[in-house]
């Protein structure tokens, strides 16, 4: 078999498109492509890929493999992994990144054990060592207290890139590209598992993973009642509300609501905690806010070192002026 | 028939304690666990081992739990016993002190539940609060070719199969899929039972089952890293914080609203 080489970027296809991440992806796999001075290629799987293929070329990918497959239409983890394994047979690859999704999550480790490879988690950046022009990884540990730099061993190299790691290389529509049809036999009978019922969370407003300016309220707001007040400020701004994990736990908001490690990763350009401490998982989602403000009566709070403004006081005194002035500003 | 469950379970470094207390070892390439903060049961396994514990109540279960490490704190290992699981299964071996490699971790795992014998489900933790690393239980499910279903709220089983409510970034989806399977659950599935004092009794009247690698079969040529660890390093995030302070709360109030309009983020 030939020397692997190159860099793979696997794409998760969301509704006929590229998701978002795919475009991150390009962006860190170009880097590493160029370090290389080897191609780019992008691995899709779905039933209908023109489209997406052409965005992928435009966004930096010299080469696209296409699985296409009508089962493909419903995204299926057992199908999805079988398109994958068998685009990452045909185009040989020296490295693969994957985005650690809530899909990735559960394909890049079965893909992993399926190749007989290691898999560097949930990483923040992908270089290549200087001498070995290997693949190493630095991702955060421990609920992002410390950060590890990891190197898998064999070839393929995967890699699973947090989404919102990277940013997005800007279109390119003169850029040209190779597309190659990677043939794969798939059947129903080899999805194990079905979707059976889908209920989309009605958080109402503004989504969070999208929003420019979120507010979130942590256990120091004490209850569900509490939260009306950030409704009210998310409304004057446009803003999206969030919550960290101990509010989530309390019942007090829906689980959809939670940012960090085991919740949802945020980029606001403003981020407003009201009574949140600042604990590394909870940073871990939010670490991609440009400006964030923070509200706690404690001044020794963690959230105090990572914030750029600062409010040590109580809530329950801080808001109403806050508020007040806010809904005179924005008018 | 009672269900056969099999949950994995890790022994962590409390991800409660303080921040103080933490602490890298550059050199040597690892994290420094106090001496005086006793490790705990993984959050998220203490979940799994709720969910097992509910299936077993409703409809009776034989819970197996199956960890791996060079070392245990037994006191803190024997929980899920003492909340209600019937076996505890240690593998232990110093050839297994790398647990951050979760490639090695699986293949363990796998030779131990091949060797322990026939099972309807593998419940585990959605990841755990040391590598944070959520690969242990799919690798698992691969080896064994078995259905996994993730981050599960909620696990009911029936009919020969099993059905769980995920918890997914837009909302709830339900899966299912034919026995035996892996399900990995999250904190939404609920508050872990607390030991009964005669579950702490009978917990310390249990022995766990001690197998080193020799036991489930595996030389050192099964242990090969997958993943070369080049360094560990604590990050650095200062940022030079403004305090806005008025002359009584309301006066802060409103100044942090005007300070955020003067910084054209409002
Ligand atoms: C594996 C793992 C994954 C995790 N994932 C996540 C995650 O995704 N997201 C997440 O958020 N957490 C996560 N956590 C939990 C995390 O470690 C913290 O426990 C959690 O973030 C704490 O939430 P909090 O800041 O609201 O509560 P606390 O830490 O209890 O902080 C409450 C704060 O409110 C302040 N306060 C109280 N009263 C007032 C008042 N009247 N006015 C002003 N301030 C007040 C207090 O000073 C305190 O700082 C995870 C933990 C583990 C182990």
């Amino acid at each position: 078999m030939a020397e692997p080489t190159g860099i793979l970027v696997l794409g998760e296809i969301n509704k006929g498109n590229l998701h978002p991440t795919v475009l991150e992806l390009l962006a860190a796999g170009k880097t590493l492509a160029r370090g290389l001075s080897q191609k780019l290629s992008l691995g899709l799987a779905g039933p209908s890929l023109d489209q997406p293929a052409k965005d992928g070329i435009a966004h930096g990918a010299d080469t696209i493999y296409t699985a296409t497959h009508q089962l493909l239409e419903q995204p299926h983890l057992d199908l999805l992994l079988a398109a994958w394994t068998q685009i990452c047979r045909t185009a040989n690859p020296a490295v693969i990144l994957i985005a650690r999704t809530t899909a990735g999550r559960d394909l890049a480790p079965r893909l992993a054990a399926r190749l007989n490879v290691g898999l560097a988690q949930d990483c923040l950046e992908v270089k290549l060592d200087d001498s070995t022009k290997r693949l190493v990884a630095h991702r955060p540990i421990y609920g992002g207290n410390a950060v590890a730099a990891v190197s898998p061993k064999g070839t393929p190299q995967i890699a699973a890139v947090r989404p919102k790691a990277y940013d997005p290389l800007p279109a390119d529509p003169s850029r040209h590209g190779e597309t190659i049809n990677v043939a794969v036999n798939l059947d129903p009978s080899m999805a194990k598992t079905k979707l059976v019922q889908r209920n989309e969370e009605q958080t109402g407003g503004v989504r969070l993973d999208t929003a420019r300016i979120v507010i979130s309220g942590g256990r120091g707001l004490g209850g569900p009642e509490p939260f009306k007040k950030l409704d009210e400020i998310a409304k004057i701004l446009g803003a999206a509300v969030g919550a960290s994990r101990a509010a989530v736990d309390a019942g007090w908001v829906p689980p959809a609501m939670q940012v960090g490690l085991t919740g949802k990763t945020i980029t606001p350009e403003l981020y407003i905690t009201v009574a949140i401490s600042g604990a590394s998982q909870h940073m871990a989602g939010c670490s991609g806010a440009k400006v964030l403000v923070a509200i706690n009566k404690d001044a020794d709070a963690n959230i105090f070192k990572e914030a750029r403004y600062g409010v040590v006081g109580d809530w329950q005194k801080i808001l109403p002026s806050f508020t007040e002035t806010l809904r005179e500003l924005v008018k | 028939m009672p269900l056969n469950i099999i949950v994995l379970a890790k022994q962590v470094t409390d991800p409660e304690m303080p921040r103080s207390a933490f602490q890298v070892d550059r050199q040597n390439k690892r994290i420094v666990t106090p001496a005086n903060i006793p490790p705990v049961v993984n959050g998220f396994d203490e979940n799994a081992v709720e969910a097992a514990l509910r299936l077993k109540d409703a409809q009776g279960a034989s819970v197996t739990v199956v960890s791996m490490g060079q070392s245990f704190a037994l006191d803190v290992m024997k929980k899920p016993l003492s909340m209600g699981a019937d076996t505890l299964i240690l593998l232990q071996d110093p050839a297994f002190a790398n647990t951050a490699d979760s490639s090695i971790t699986a293949r363990v795992l796998v030779a131990a539940i091949k060797k322990i014998g026939p099972f309807d489900l593998i419940i585990a933790g959605r990841q755990a609060s040391d590598w944070d690393n959520a690969q242990v239980p799919l690798m698992v499910a691969e080896h064994l070719g078995l259905p996994s279903l993730t981050i599960a709220k909620k696990v009911d089983v029936g009919d020969g199969k099993v059905s769980v409510e995920r918890q997914m970034p837009e909302g709830v989806e339900i899966v299912e899929s034919a026995l035996p399977a892996l399900v990995t659950v999250s904190n939404e599935l609920g508050q872990p039972r607390y030991p009964t004092l005669r579950g702490i009794m009978a917990a310390t009247r249990k022995q766990p089952t001690i197998w080193s690698a020799a036991d489930i079969g595996l030389n050192p040529a099964d242990l090969q890293p997958h993943l070369e660890l080049v360094d560990v390093y604590v990050p650095t995030v200062k940022k030079e914080v403004e305090i806005i302070k008025g002359q009584d709360d309301a006066d802060t109030g409103r100044l942090l609203a005007l300070k955020l309009r003067e910084a054209k983020l409002i």
